[in-house]
């Protein structure tokens, strides 16, 4: 009899293996479902390996979406860390979009001249500053009324997505864009620099390496890290030492909302050029999965944001190469959550097999 | 063998990982017998408890019932066999009735009111008087015993369990299960009774099997030995006896006026009107059964609560520090004054599990800097460690690492080591071993030397008596007057664990003499 054992210790060669075995058992599972489609999976499989990585041009590309998953894991690992459940950056990431977007209509209308670099800085701070402000909505609820922050950040992001329809469908809309659901085209001037000829990727991607480094140091090497993360992994100690939780409550969601938010700025004023009702193709849920592939470290938020960002491109080539639908990459993504956290009960659980235990089911006299 | 065994075991081990855990355990139950299994924390008896109960499988060695080889599989098949256990933990719904609660766990051939008969019947027998209609939730914690122990009884069984019964009882009411205990023994039904009070031992027991990091250390008449015996099989050397002084100084350093927390919901603990001095170069005790308002009273004094006790709750009264007003003042506030709190649930509140020893520093001590100072926090635990003879690979090694009573030395050296003014201590020996238990309590009394002014919440009466100076009681909220250890009695301390303080006109009495041999040993 296969019996489910607890460790002594949590394993640490499980803790780092762990994403590996799930990723190798999510492309085991898809290999199984594609064929079952018809397809050939290795064909399949090297469009979410090797095709991403092939050339200049499809590496910037991963770059390109890795950007956005970076900056949103990075906060959402933050509020994890102190167990404060944002599941909202979506959400975030929209506003975001629409404060970096509004300001950056709003100067092009004004026909400003002069450097790009500043008025970019100025459209991206209030971008970071409008996620900030829809995260602190969920802070101010949980804090005053003691709501559920998973539920009301998720809900939020519906409301987030409501708004960006009625601004882009209605007081936003281009006149001259012959009734489109969009913006006008932002000045070239507003639009951040790419990072080389040849590839989309922009100095967004910079911008969030040097995020991902800075939330290290937060979280590792300053007091106010430390306080975070012991109320992340002890409440009760947190209050026996004095630090507030509402501190931490506020403090993450803030940053939080504020890195969706700089995300979703740099979407808009980086690749889009402009605001369209699909901002954003669920890179705020996808920084969920990120964060978790990352074991909520910050250096490792690179890496698995770069792996999601690679299955979300595999998944487009998928759809237009051997015409699997849509919905395979999402597939994917959930069977890599799910694998992640079934594998994961191995850093504390053991399987053991124990050959006494079936015979020993009958009495002997 | 002479007399014919009701269980025996035989080379019974267990191991999880590299611990072992059993090691070739021989155990003899008689029937009739009241056997009491004696050991530290840790040292083996709950597992061993869970191999006889089913709910664990031993790696090698027999287990024999009533002379016939046996392997539980689960409780299930040791209960059938007639085996039934009590726990230290109850299982019980809140929101169900007496009778309800023991017929969800007895065969489905049993009916409601059949239970209810046969629980009437059980109050009689064995003076185990229970109301079958009652609400669970209504019941106090010595009652919710035994409506498990009726649970237990129901089943007929042949060998029932007990794992330290009397830790959540007031005397009187050990007393009262002691009398019922021999009374299911004298009809034939063996007793195991786990246990480390010594005395409750000497008084109950006529068998016990002494265990030792896994290993038998002993088989001994418990009548017939004294608790430096016992406890040099429990733990290989008898502890050495507490040195005090003398009460030296004594001025009012903390002061609790009439403080008032209503109740929040049913289930809530409350403060009624206590009233209580603290001061330099005491001990004061405050006994009492667990959850008549010591957990409140303690985060109402350290400053603890949480936001919403105080946003929620009418709080009334005041708490002084050297004549100021500090109910206001949260956690840091009053360290900075010199109030240090040792809380009892050492895992999770006075440290961080997963967290190691030289950042369990960072608790008490943040610095001043914004940068977190680990080489600092490092000295700081090796300091400590140093200090307290704590077990443990370095200030490296993680809070869950460290054996309870390891933990606890830690806990309390980095409390003593901010020298505090006010020490507020709760549960200090708690499943700690009796070796760290006595380094422990010398550590508060050297630092009541030193003029601290110490709080010490306990449930245990025996270590009050040994280090209290007075001895105040909670009972539903409410603080009875200060009692001098001189003056107090267990029996007296007992009667006002169950309330009853203010029914002799004698207890405003007690306060004086309190005071009055507070000023005599001056």
């Amino acid at each position: 009899m296969i019996v489910l054992e607890k460790r002594q210790h949590p394993s640490p060669w499980m803790t780092y293996l762990s994403p590996v075995i799930s990723i190798v058992l999510t492309f085991l599972i898809a290999s199984f479902v594609v064929s079952a489609m018809g397809k050939d999976p290795i064909k399949v499989l090297s469009l979410f390996t090797l095709e991403p990585l092939s050339g200049k041009r499809a590496i910037g590309e991963v770059m390109l979406k890795a950007t956005p998953l970076i900056l949103c894991s990075l906060g959402l690992a933050f509020c994890f860390r102190s167990n404060v459940w944002n599941i909202g950056a979506e959400g975030q990431f929209l506003l975001g979009a629409i404060g970096a977007g509004g300001t950056a209509m709003w100067l092009t209308e004004a026909g400003v001249a002069g450097s790009g670099w500043l008025w970019i800085s100025l459209a991206l701070l209030l971008g970071a500053f409008a996620g900030a402000c829809w995260a602190a909505i969920t802070a101010w609820l949980r804090d005053r009324a003691n709501a559920n922050e998973i539920l009301v950040s998720l809900m939020l992001v519906y409301v987030a997505n409501l708004l960006l329809s009625y601004l882009v469908f209605g007081p936003w809309k281009d006149p001259k864009g012959w009734n489109f659901p969009q913006t006008l085209r932002f000045a070239d001037s507003l639009s951040i620099g790419r990072l080389g000829t040849g590839m989309r990727v922009h100095w967004g991607f910079v911008v969030a390496l040097i995020s991902a480094a800075a939330m290290l140091w937060l979280m590792f090497f300053t007091s106010l890290g430390a306080r975070l993360r012991v109320g992340g992994l002890a409440p009760g100690a947190a209050r026996f030492a004095g630090f507030s939780s509402r501190e931490s409550l506020w403090t993450v969601l803030l940053c939080s909302g504020a890195f969706a938010g700089l995300a979703g700025a740099m979407e808009v004023l980086g690749p889009m050029g402009q605001l369209t009702p699909h901002v954003s193709t669920g890179y705020g849920f996808t920084a969920i999965i990120v964060a978790f592939i990352a074991r909520l470290n910050p250096l490792a938020c690179i890496l698995a944001s770069f792996l999601l960002s690679m299955l979300m491109i595999g998944g487009e080539l998928a759809q237009s190469r051997v015409g699997l639908p849509a919905s395979v990459s999402s597939m994917f993504q959930g069977a890599l959550l799910m694998m992640l956290l079934m594998v994961d009960s191995f850093i504390n659980y053991r399987l053991r097999w124990r050959p006494g235990a079936a015979k020993g089911l009958k009495r002997d006299a | 063998m002479t007399e014919a065994s009701r269980l025996r075991l035989q080379g019974i081990s267990k191991s999880y990982g590299n611990l072992r855990a059993n090691d070739k355990i021989d155990f003899d139950l008689k029937p009739g017998s009241i056997h009491a299994v004696l050991g530290e924390n840790g040292a083996g008896k709950s597992t061993l408890m869970k191999l006889i109960f089913g709910l664990l499988q031993a790696d090698e060695g027999d287990m024999f019932f009533d002379g016939r080889r046996v392997s539980w599989q689960s409780p299930e098949q040791a209960r059938a066999a007639g085996i039934a256990m009590v726990f230290q933990h109850f299982a019980l719904f809140e929101s169900l009735s007496v009778a309800e609660n023991v017929w969800l766990g007895l065969a489905k051939t049993w009916t409601l009111p059949a239970v209810s008969e046969a629980l009437r019947e059980l109050g009689r027998h064995y003076g185990l008087v229970l109301d079958p209609n009652a609400m669970v939730h209504r019941l106090s914690v010595g009652e919710r015993q035994r409506v498990e122990i009726a649970r237990g009884l129901l089943a007929k069984p042949r060998v029932m369990i007990l794992d330290e019964p009397t830790s959540v009882l007031a005397p009187q009411a050990a007393r009262a299960l002691f009398t019922m205990l021999r009374t299911l023994a004298s009809e034939g039904c063996s007793i195991i009774y786990i246990s480390h009070k010594l005395h409750e031992i000497r008084e109950l027991c006529d068998e016990c099997t002494v265990l030792r990091h896994g290993k038998v250390t002993g088989r001994v008449d418990p009548r017939q030995c004294n608790d430096e015996q016992l406890s040099a099989l429990m733990i290989g050397s008898a502890p050495p006896p507490l040195v005090r002084a003398s009460v030296s100084l004594s001025e009012v350093v903390m002061k609790v006026e009439n403080f008032t927390v209503p109740a929040l919901d049913d289930s809530s603990e409350t403060l009624n009107d206590v009233n209580l001095s603290l001061m330099s170069g005491e001990i004061l005790g405050i006994a009492g059964v667990s959850g008549n308002g010591q957990g409140l009273l303690l985060d109402a004094l350290s400053g603890e609560w949480c936001d919403d006790t105080r946003r929620e709750r009418q709080v009334k009264g005041a708490i002084r520090f050297q004549g100021r007003a500090i109910e206001a003042f949260g956690v840091q506030q009053r360290r900075r004054l010199g109030i240090m709190a040792v809380p009892a649930e050492r895992l999770g509140r006075a440290s961080v599990p997963e967290l190691s020893l030289a950042d369990n520093m960072f608790l008490l001590d943040q610095g001043n800097d914004w940068r977190i100072d680990r080489p600092r926090l490092r000295r700081a635990a090796a300091s400590v460690i140093e200090a307290q003879s704590v077990k443990a690979l370095g200030p490296q090694a993680l809070a869950s690492d460290l054996s309870g009573g390891n933990l606890q030395k830690f806990i309390m050296g980095r409390a003593l080591q901010a020298e505090p003014q006010v020490l507020l201590v709760s549960q200090p020996t708690w499943g700690v071993d009796v070796g760290a238990s006595a380094q422990i309590r010398q550590q508060l009394l050297a630092h009541r030397d030193a003029g601290a002014a110490i709080l010490v919440i306990s449930e245990e009466l025996d270590e009050l008596f040994q280090i209290a100076d007075r001895i105040q009681v909670m009972y539903a909220g409410k603080l009875s007057p200060a009692i001098a250890r001189q003056d107090a009695s267990v029996e007296l301390i007992g009667l006002w664990m169950g309330g009853a303080w203010s029914a002799s006109s004698q207890s405003s009495e007690n306060v004086l003499m309190g005071t009055a041999a507070l000023e005599l040993s001056k």
